[in-house]
């Protein structure tokens, strides 16, 4: 409707005298969260065009692990969605197991399932701290971070690392989870429905939040799937698709959830799938911490840089490379020839891991299917004949982050 | 004599409003930061009381840019007329009995009159920067003011009517002599609408569009910098603060209260007046931003028919009920 409208007056008007204003939004804007460049074409406020340029965070990470071992891959795994690094070592890990038909010791699939849901929480916290934020409600910014610090201090807790985690390792987990850990996480899940509350009470009942993100950017189901979407971007507009219910993964077929759906498509429904999805991300913690099982947390027979138990004292005394580490990594007569993807659910959306291998210690090619580049792309669909403040809410809802989407 | 004694006012005033800027920063960002479950500045000084010197050496001595395509006689006038606008209408504020720098008969008027090249000074800021974001904030600027400048001398005429005049002090007076002692009762309509567009004219949350910085970056002062920056700064806070003894003086009874302080004879009019700029901040620490469409949408559809149907309805029980 506003599409047309707008293009309308442009066509009717003398086209030497009405020349759109074009007006680049980015890469250094402080909305467009990240080095993300957006040329809209403006008719007064009225996007007419809103064309995406990517790219300027490229680092080259598919290439990369051509070279690398699979192993080794997986730090670099960290920079992608660098707000939720704990989902993206778990998709990587996934799709390797895949690969080498390595089957994860259950206590191992339970930790994983936990530092998912945990990134998927500090993802959404960040995601509802900067929309919040770029829509003008500046407080809510400051609460979510104040419950995404606890998280982060947990991911400190098992990994000695907030942001960049490689906490996972292929065949299992780096560390075994402390009692001290569980108790603090549980205490957290018994609080932060209380704190989800709070933001609410700041924004959902807002009017000018509702005006502001109701039946803006609508994208209908078949648009949607067409587009490419997923993750809570998808499901605002009522398709019933998670990766962790249709192709389950880790402790996933074992844990009750329900996938929130929206109904209309518009920004407001996104907002709140990805509000009820904490509250299921939460109880997703709540049951794995109940559920844990106890067992060895890595499979026997997984690659990888770390030292299996017990050859410890030997590898430190012959300093680093002769027999412990390079040796395991290089041990390749294990892997499979073959195409593989596997997806998992990270915050953002569906991040699926493609390779082929030819058999060798390193894959033939390596693809990232990363939601956030997918949702970019959708942006130009969505901004068509919204207002230049709805861009930024539309930014916002798709959720999109950089790191990701260049690689 | 009297022209000396005038001179010791406006030093007086000009003094304490200057030093009002500075801490009502300062102020600001601890009441903000109370509310965002943090402590605001603490570093320079005991609770970071010096912080505000600290920011004005700091913008005082930063440099001062000027994009190569700007217009420059406007982009140099563009913050002075903020700024010399906004210190000029503090003039005519009574902040305490027979204590005006000029007590005009045409005090609300003048009041007006400057707000409004207040906003040319942003316009012109907009438009000589010769930037994008700046031109978009400056259009939005313009919009915004026209239409909230209507809806904002439209809920004070109910004040006019009942007053029966246009000077602030007699306004004070007219109120303490009225059954309410406060306009805030039967001009309740008025006043709901002048407070929705007090904001809205000094570019504050939840109409802070011109300056949108998740939108426009900093809208029409994008490109400026240092001094010329700061400038802009001060004249959107003692916008703030005029607008705040305004409502003050049309609404609440300006100096008077329940009981006189000795010796602090301005002590009512203060704690009046700080309880709107804590208003402002509380409002800002709370509510999202209005869209543009939207702005317009509540100023045309919603406060003017509001603000006129305060007049008919002061008009009316005037004539009936003296």
């Amino acid at each position: 409707m506003l599409e047309n409208k707008a293009q309308l007056r442009l066509v009717k008007g003398d086209e030497a005298t009405h020349e759109p204003y074009t007006i680049a939004m980015g890469p250094q804007h402080p909305a467009t969260h990240g080095v993300l460049k957006l040329d809209l074409e403006l008719d007064g406020e009225t996007v007419l065009e809103c064309k995406p340029t990517v790219g300027f965070l490229h680092r080259g990470v598919e290439k990369l692990a051509e070279n690398l071992s699979y192993a080794q891959t997986l730090p670099l795994t960290d920079r992608l969605d660098y707000i939720a690094s704990m989902a993206n070592n778990v998709a990587y890990s996934i799709a390797v197991e895949k690969l080498l038909d390595i089957e994860v010791p259950l206590r191992a699939k339970y930790i994983r399932t936990m530092v998912m849901e945990m990134a998927r929480l500090t993802g959404h916290l960040l995601w509802l701290a900067t929309h919040a934020l770029d829509i003008g409600a500046m407080t809510v910014f400051l609460y979510c971070f104040r419950e995404r610090e606890i998280l982060l201090d947990m991911f400190e807790e098992i990994c000695g690392a907030r942001l960049t985690t490689s906490y996972t390792c292929i065949g299992g987990v780096r560390q075994d989870v402390t009692g001290h850990f569980l108790e603090s996480l549980y205490d957290f899940t018994e609080d932060f429905p209380s704190k989800i509350k709070e933001y609410e009470t700041l924004i959902d009942k807002n009017r000018i939040w509702l005006k502001r993100t109701q039946d803006v950017g609508i994208v209908s189901a078949e648009d949607a799937v067409s587009l490419g979407l997923t993750g809570p971007t998808l499901r605002g507009s009522g398709v019933d698709y998670d990766v962790r219910k249709h192709m389950p993964y880790d402790a996933y077929p074992y844990v009750k959830f329900e996938v929130p759906i929206g109904s209309k498509g518009d920004v407001y429904d996104r907002y709140r799938c990805r509000m009820e999805e904490m509250h299921q991300s939460n109880s997703i913690i709540r049951q794995c911490i109940e559920a844990l099982p106890t067992g060895p947390i890595r499979a026997a027979d997984a690659p990888d840089l770390v030292m299996p138990y017990g050859i410890q004292k030997k590898v430190a005394a012959d300093a680093t490379f002769s027999s412990g580490i390079i040796k395991l990594v290089k041990d390749s007569e294990r892997y499979i020839e073959g195409d593989v993807y596997v997806a998992a659910e990270v915050p953002k959306g569906e991040l699926g891991f493609y390779f082929v291998s030819d058999g060798k210690g390193v894959p033939y090619r390596m693809h990232i299917r990363s939601p956030s580049y997918i949702h970019i792309g959708a942006l130009s669909f969505l901004c068509k004949g919204q207002m230049v403040a709805d861009v930024i809410a539309i930014i916002g809802s798709v959720d999109v982050v950089l790191g990701e989407c260049d690689r | 004599m009297e022209l000396l004694w005038i001179l010791i006012k406006i030093v007086i005033v000009f003094a304490v409003v200057m030093l009002h800027v500075m801490y009502a920063t300062y102020f600001e960002r601890k009441v903000i930061g109370h509310m965002q479950v943090r402590m605001g500045p603490m570093r320079v000084g005991p609770h970071g009381i010096l912080q505000p010197i600290a920011d004005g050496l700091k913008l005082f001595f930063k440099e001062d840019i000027i994009p190569a395509e700007a217009d420059k006689k406007v982009f140099y006038a563009a913050p002075l007329i903020c700024l010399i606008s906004a210190l000029s209408a503090v003039a005519v504020l009574p902040f305490f009995e027979g204590f005006a720098i000029a007590n005009i008969n045409i005090g609300l008027l003048y009041i007006f009159a400057m707000s409004s090249l207040a906003s040319y000074g942003v316009v012109l800021a907009g438009w000589s920067a010769n930037s994008k974001y700046s031109f978009l904030g400056g259009l939005r600027s313009s919009a915004q003011v026209i239409s909230y400048e209507i809806a904002m001398g439209l809920s004070l005429v109910g004040v006019m009517m009942l007053s029966g005049s246009l000077n602030l002090t007699d306004i004070v007076h007219a109120q303490m002599n009225s059954p309410y002692k406060i306009y805030l009762i039967p001009q309740i309509i008025g006043f709901f609408v002048f407070v929705v567009a007090m904001f809205a004219e000094t570019n504050r949350t939840p109409f802070d569009l011109p300056e949108a910085e998740s939108e426009l970056v900093a809208g029409y002062c994008t490109e400026y910098s240092g001094m010329r920056f700061a400038l802009f700064f001060m004249a959107e806070y003692i916008g703030m603060i005029v607008m705040s003894c305004l409502a003050v003086t049309c609404f609440l009874g300006g100096w008077s209260g329940p009981f006189d302080v000795p010796g602090i004879p301005f002590f009512w009019f203060l704690l009046k007046a700080y309880f709107f700029i804590f208003l402002y901040y509380w409002v800002r620490a709370t509510l999202p931003r209005y869209r543009y469409d939207q702005l317009m949408a509540l100023g045309w559809k919603v406060l003017i028919p509001l603000a006129l149907f305060n007049i008919v309805l002061t008009g009316t029980i005037k004539s009936l009920f003296g």
